[in-house]
């Protein structure tokens, strides 16, 4: 792997309203491209706040952030991001075909180019066969999976997901972490991921990065050498479970004792 | 194979656009069995009043409450010696305050929607010129008809179409309040999503904003589709327009004491044509709106 930075984060801090609550605090990040870093933390350690940041959906207060050599605006502009939320939000009158050409549509392909791409769309996230349907009509796992073909549509530099099976049952979300591994070792997409399981970040990530709360800051950058591709196997490997095990005193060690307990017990229970 | 169980889900809820109109057409089906009704309690009330005496709220006898028989055939009985029709009389009648309402309807939508496109973009335009666009409500209709019928008039605008543009200004109020809120209601997070696809003003408002906003503007059609019409009638009022159901109003309205049936004739056809209105506006819903059943209440 190359040693291209996607993604370069220094000195970056936000603090929200007048009062001066700081939401985070000297964060300084690398994500190269190809890696796959996840944003660990407690609920309320800005994990999410930093990911908007990182997208230009908001301001930080000070500091910087590049994105492929540029400022984040500038990427944004150039259409270099792909996000995909907790919740799929998709466009109810549109088709699974349409909601996956939306950003196709904004960047002014034509009509044949952008059907070829919601074939191949479809194909990626295995879902041939229910392009005419509306998203009402699809299972909450098959609606996030519409939303992760419609991020990746357009192939954007980076693919921004702020706990994107949260609200997903652990079956499903174990199985969509497998194929969203499939799907970024076939595109070569870069990712950075938020979310508060532990055993998702290992499993998922080539890189974790710790956050503590109230100031949001990064304490820790576990990197997880377990070896690619990841299987069903990996999560019973030996070296999975001393990872979450580093990770998860990480974090104890960050100040996240209330939380991270309530993490451990089920990954998967808020709905925020 | 993991999509086995889903795939019959969704086929179990699937909806063609065909399948759409099945509720209204179900709804159709029901139609006489309202009437039915309709006609029982009429008549059921009549022959309680009429047998025990009651006088409250008011006498009931052939001339306040006719059979609803009589008002029914009454539409086939000449208008006069030699005349046409009463129902020839009022279907031309309702024809043209139907083309008034239309166009009325139609100007009162658009300039509704452009109005609350504009309030809805600027906090400014809001607070300044919401409470003048709820104080013309206030003004009562039938005391600005004249002033635009003669001030249209001298500009050489043909009657009808004064009376149209009367009706557009009963009929665009409920659509600028809804296109605000219709606008407003679009997904935050869906905005984030324009926004990080670098998306103009122009495109998130024809792509998220305005789709977002179509229940809410059907809501407000369905409400500005009965005004149009009395809008119109009002309108035809005030502009002593005869051809039009106003017109036919005014004449039946003097008969009333000697042919009570004609008024409430003409009433019926009035209603008629304000609920095929609200049937036009609803169909054009169930094929343009696409949500979620749920949804859609």
């Amino acid at each position: 792997m190359t040693a291209e930075s996607v993604v370069s984060i220094t000195k970056l801090a936000k603090v929200f309203g007048k009062g001066g609550v700081a939401a985070l605090e000297g964060i300084d990040l690398e994500v190269l491209r190809g890696g796959f870093v996840s944003l660990i933390g407690p609920s309320g350690c800005g994990k999410s706040t930093l990911l908007r940041i990182v997208g230009d959906i908001i301001e930080p207060t000070s500091g910087e952030v590049i994105v492929n050599g540029k400022p984040a605006r500038r990427a944004r502009l150039d259409r270099d991001y792909g996000i995909v939320f907790q919740a799929p939000v998709l466009y109810d009158w549109r088709t699974v075909a349409k909601n996956i050409a939306l950003p196709l549509e904004m960047l002014g392909w034509d009509r044949r180019k952008r059907a070829d791409r919601i074939k191949e769309m479809l194909d990626l996230v295995e879902l041939t066969g229910f392009e005419k349907l509306h998203p009402w009509q699809l299972s909450g796992g098959m609606q996030q999976r519409v939303s992760i073909a419609r991020a990746l549509s357009f192939s954007p530099a980076l693919l921004l997901m702020d706990e994107p099976f949260g609200a997903l049952d652990e079956m499903t979300r174990e199985r969509l972490n497998g194929e969203l591994l499939r799907i970024w070792t076939e595109t070569h997409s870069t990712i950075i991921f938020v979310t508060h399981s532990i055993t998702e970040a290992v499993f998922l990530s080539t890189r974790v990065a710790v956050m503590s709360p109230r100031p949001g800051r990064i304490t820790a950058v576990v990197d997880v050498d377990l070896p690619q591709p990841r299987t069903f196997e990996t999560r019973e490997s030996p070296r999975f479970f001393e990872l979450v095990t580093e990770v998860r005193e990480r974090l104890h060690a960050s100040g996240a004792h209330e939380v991270v307990e309530e993490v451990i017990a089920g990954p998967a229970e808020e709905l925020a | 194979m993991a999509n086995a169980a889903t795939v019959v889900v969704a086929k179990g809820r699937g909806r063609d656009g065909g399948r759409r109109l099945v509720p209204v057409l179900g709804r159709l089906a029901l139609l006489p069995v309202v009437v039915a009704v309709l006609w029982g309690l009429w008549e059921g009330y009549k022959w309680l009043w009429e047998t025990t005496g009651w006088t409250e709220p008011f006498v009931v006898d052939d001339r306040t409450l006719p059979h609803l028989h009589t008002v029914v055939s009454t539409l086939f009985d000449p208008t006069h010696e030699d005349g046409p029709l009463l129902l020839t009389v009022l279907l031309e009648a309702a024809a043209f305050t139907a083309r008034e309402a239309i166009v009325g309807f139609a100007l009162g939508a658009s300039l509704g929607f452009l109005l609350g496109a504009a309030i809805a973009r600027s906090r400014v335009l809001q607070r300044g010129m919401m409470p003048y666009v709820v104080a013309s409500q206030t003004v009562p209709i039938l005391a600005i008809g004249p002033i635009v019928v003669i001030g249209l008039g001298s500009r050489g605008v043909e009657d009808w179409v004064s009376v149209s543009v009367i009706a557009a200004y009963l009929t665009f109020f409920p659509v600028t309040i809804n296109t605000v809120r219709g606008l407003h209601s679009a997904d935050p997070r869906a905005l984030e999503l324009m926004h990080s696809y670098a998306a103009g003003e122009w495109s998130t408002l024809r792509r998220l904003r305005v789709p977002s906003a179509l229940p809410y503007l059907f809501a407000a059609f369905k409400v500005s589709a009965t005004a149009s019409i009395v809008g119109a009638i009002v309108g035809e009022f005030s502009s002593s327009i005869q051809e039009g159901l106003g017109g036919a109003i005014l004449v039946y309205s003097q008969e009333y004491t000697f042919r009570p049936q004609f008024l409430w004739a003409t009433n019926i056809v009035a209603a008629l044509l304000g609920i095929a209105f609200f049937v036009a506006v609803a169909v054009a819903e169930k094929l343009v709106v696409r949500r979620a059943p749920e949804q859609l209440a």
